[in-house]
């Protein structure tokens, strides 16, 4: 798969891949989809990389350490959105009741804390996919 | 009962639904199974967006086709490496 013709086309596609993986997260409680789409959608874009590229320079690029690590913080950081609640004095991953200004419906802010907790649950997806990726790709050598 | 044009569509891609998901069983060939086990992922997120949930259509477009044709492929060959 080291095809020059892979390799020019990933790379033209690969940051759209990531920009809509992005706005599918982001979006997920105005529109279709949510985090864990958007997640595997991310996800599919670093394994593209890593099956065109090489393993090599995709283990390169997204090392196993840095991989556990966001593994782990992204669901901690769902943690202290959450917690946010608990602070303002309302249940734990309160949204309105815990004083957040919603804005208008249906735009982008509309979702309160959905969007960012979306984008926790997402970067553990994504990062899961790739672990497992990178552990069956690599039990042959 | 009176049944629309929607109906009549969703039949049609169950049906296409069935005869992939019975090829599967049928077909002794690993590589070519994968491959149709795609044409029931694509035929069975079509029929999630005919039934009006897109965001479920999403996720099996990309869990389903994608990530679980991708990790049968890793595996496939994997396996065919450790035969020869």
């Amino acid at each position: 798969m080291r095809d020059f013709i892979f390799k020019r086309i990933a790379a033209i596609i690969i940051p759209f891949i990531c920009i809509y993986g992005f706005y599918v997260i982001l979006h997920g409680a105005s529109a279709a989809g949510g985090s864990f789409a958007g997640g595997i959608i991310l996800g599919l874009a670093a394994i593209v990389f890593s099956t065109i590229y090489g393993l090599k320079k995709g283990k390169k690029k997204f090392p196993e350490k840095v991989l556990f690590c966001i593994e782990s913080y992204g669901t901690l950081f769902y943690g202290i959105i959450g917690m946010i609640g608990i602070i303002n004095g309302a249940p734990f991953l309160a949204n309105k009741l815990a004083g957040i200004d919603l804005g208008i419906p249906g735009t982008l802010t509309s979702g309160g804390l959905i969007g960012l907790l979306g984008l926790g649950v997402g970067i553990r997806v994504a990062n899961t996919l790739l672990i497992l990726f990178f552990t069956m790709e690599g039990a042959d050598s | 009962m009176e049944l629309i044009v929607a109906d009549y569509w969703i039949m049609v891609l169950l049906f296409i639904l069935v005869v992939a998901s019975l090829a599967i069983y049928f077909i002794k060939d690993l590589l070519h199974a994968v491959i149709v086990y795609g044409v029931y992922s694509l035929i069975m997120a079509l029929v999630w967006l005919q039934m009006n949930t897109p965001d479920i259509a999403i996720t099996e477009a990309a869990a389903g086709i994608c990530v679980t044709i991708l990790m049968m492929l890793v595996v496939f060959r994997t396996n065919r490496k450790e035969e020869e």
